[in-house]
């Protein structure tokens, strides 16, 4: 890169678009950004307006008056709504850790050139994400054999482990820990598993916290495995995500049969800021977390890409 | 460090052939190492494999004893007597071309607009107005249907909604009109909202590829004249294409596995709606959860499973017709 200065501005005039065209790119872009952020304030801005400031005006980003009771509405509570954030945290921390020790284990061992069962596991691995006995043939299994109905493992043991992932902290592996490494420590006398836990996971700390990454992500939103292995004998047991659902399916219910029922019914049922609050709590995190890990992620996703 | 790569070296004068595999010790430890995932895989993914058989019993679960009992004893064989039934419903076809529809215009639309996002974001002057847009659009991929379904909520409540509250305070259109009602608008919307997910995560995967390409190549074109049209025509695009076939085969894949969450949460299972958001995956939940018929739902998961493995396996081999290198598998 010995190029004069002069010379490098104008090639880069030919290796740019128009200013111009820049222009309208760029309009374009801030349009899609605020395409996609745009909705996430509403919600914010109606979760942090006064009850009867959306009575009166309905949602709206300019509300007549501002208030935070929805939220300290929700600190109050306990019972299955206030017991819900914890659920979530829960699942998520536990959900992560197992995942994580699942997929490095397998992931280091189909990694290693010397293993002998290296093929088997690697196609042992590779068929379910080609074919899956299907959702109902899971449910069946998942229930009437290990009898996961209403448990909190059946929010957690489902999504532990994912080929996909696998594949991933394989490769992360194969890149990053040369076989050199792992020789010499066995001539030091370590063994695989502690050649495993100190030295193979201390030095692909970055690769090991992305996929903790996915996972948390992947837990904090599930809402599908709530959906299918709890019903409301488990109220308990509920999810942020999943107490969203149920909130909106009794507000269906309670104005389909308001006539029935009377107006009362509503009253126990949380108010329209304080479910745009619950929503507001199942999003700020993420909200607030992923711009500084989407670097991670990106890294996670690309490798992901890599053809297996 | 330096003794550690001297002692590597050392390793690997001294190895012989036949020691290379590993002692067995070695392989019994790496064996063990991954035992428990090794056992998931077998309950969580292999099970359900077998368990496709119950798609070929008249099945019913007998309270209180196992499953293999449920199976045997208290199930008849049904050969495919499930599948013609399923077949006959007059669900069957709508499901199938709903999945099948929505999911065509999804792969298209997924691959042409991030594609045509990532490589016009990457000619932006200013990187940082990049970086800001990028991650603003990365947002909505981080959220799930459930918070999304609430959003929507927001815009097109029928009482409550921003959409409805201008259209009174504009006095356009109508302001107490019932959007979760609205076929029409739905039919486009779903489409929206698919892209409206995924862009972000899309334009991310190939924006990674294209800096990867190397920037000489440009300047090699422009010293041979190329416009900035014809390096991106020339340069870019087919640089593009083994990412691009490879997201295209993996979403081909699942042309047959629909997004719940889009059809069912976001929608709010509204009931008018049916016909075009009832897909397999609808089908599966409301047989299986909300009105219990396993011998409906079970084969119309397996037949799911069953052409998504052909599929995939299809596409992967014309894509390797065309382009030897860019194959999956």
């Amino acid at each position: 890169m010995a190029k004069q200065p002069k010379a490098k501005t104008a090639t880069l005039k030919y290796l740019r678009v128009h200013p111009v065209t820049n222009v309208c790119f760029s309009a374009i872009f801030i349009f899609l950004a605020l395409l996609c952020f745009m909705p996430a304030l509403l919600v914010l801005i109606v979760s942090l307006s006064s009850e009867s400031s959306v009575l009166s005006k309905g949602y709206s980003y300019f509300p007549a008056e501002w208030s935070l009771a929805s939220y300290k509405y929700l600190l109050q509570q306990s019972g299955y709504i206030g017991r819900a954030f914890m659920n979530s945290i829960g699942i998520t921390v536990i959900g992560t850790l197992i995942g994580l020790i699942m997929c490095s284990t397998m992931g280091y061992s189909i990694s290693r050139s010397n293993y002998r069962l290296k093929g088997f596991f690697t196609w042992f691995i590779f068929i379910p994400m080609l074919f899956s006995g299907g959702l109902v043939a899971s449910y069946v299994i998942n229930t009437q054999i290990l009898g996961l109905k209403n448990t909190y493992w059946s929010l957690i043991l489902p999504m532990c482990c994912s080929s996909f992932y696998v594949i991933i902290m394989r490769t992360f592996f194969q890149t990053t820990v040369p076989d050199a490494i792992i020789e010499s420590a066995k001539i030091d006398g370590a063994r695989q598993v502690r050649i495993f836990l100190q030295i193979v996971l201390p030095i692909s700390l970055p690769s090991i916290a992305t996929i903790g990454l996915f996972y948390t992500f992947a837990y904090w939103n599930d809402w599908m495995l709530a959906k299918y292995y709890l019903n409301t004998n488990a109220q308990e047991k509920f999810p942020l995500q999943y107490v969203l659902i149920t909130l909106e399916n009794n507000i269906q219910f309670l104005t389909r049969n308001s006539q029935f029922l009377g107006t009362d019914a509503a009253a126990d049922l949380p108010s329209e800021t304080v479910r745009m609050a619950m929503v507001m709590v199942a999003v700020i995190p993420i909200a607030c977390s992923y711009p500084f890990f989407q670097k991670y992620f990106i890294s996670g996703l690309t490798i992901g890409a890599v053809k297996g | 460090m330096a003794e550690l790569v001297k002692k590597a070296k050392a390793v690997k004068v001294s190895k012989t052939g036949a020691e290379s595999t590993g002692s067995s010790f070695d392989n019994l430890e790496l064996f063990l190492l991954h035992l428990p995932t090794t056992l998931w895989y077998l309950i969580f993914c292999y099970a359900p494999m077998f368990g496709i058989v119950i798609s070929f019993f008249d099945y019913n679960v007998a309270p209180g004893k196992g499953f293999l009992y449920s199976l045997f004893v208290n199930s008849s064989w049904n050969g495919v007597g499930n599948f013609k039934f399923l077949f006959e419903s007059i669900y069957f076809e709508p499901m199938i071309r709903n999945t099948l529809v929505y999911n065509s215009i999804f792969i298209v639309l997924g691959v042409l607009i991030p594609v045509t996002l990532a490589i016009i974001i990457s000619e932006l002057y200013s990187k940082r107005l990049a970086k800001v847009c990028q991650t603003a659009m990365f947002l909505p991929h981080f959220l799930s249907w459930v918070v999304i379904g609430y959003f929507v909520f927001a815009f097109f409540s029928q009482d409550a909604g921003l959409v409805n509250n201008i259209a009174k305070s504009i006095g356009v259109g109508d302001p107490k009109h019932n959007w979760y009602n609205d076929v029409g608008f739905w039919k486009w919307f779903l489409v929206f909202l698919n892209q409206w997910k995924g862009m972000g995560y899309g334009m991310v995967v190939y924006m990674a590829s294209i800096s990867g390409i190397d920037q000489e190549m440009y300047e090699a074109a422009l010293i041979d004249g190329a416009s900035k049209w014809q390096q991106t025509r020339f340069i870019t695009i087919p640089m593009l294409r083994p990412i691009v076939s490879i997201m295209f085969i993996m979403a081909i894949g699942n042309i047959f596995r629909s997004d719940f969450g889009l059809f069912y949460q976001a929608t709010r299972n509204s009931g008018p709606l049916t016909d075009i958001t009832q897909t397999i995956d609808v089908y599966v939940y409301k047989a299986l959860i909300d009105k219990p018929n396993i011998n409906l739902s079970a084969p119309a998961a397996l037949i799911q499973s069953v052409c998504g493995c052909i599929t995939i396996v299809l596409a992967n081999i014309v894509v390797k017709k065309i382009d030897p290198e860019a194959g999956l598998f």
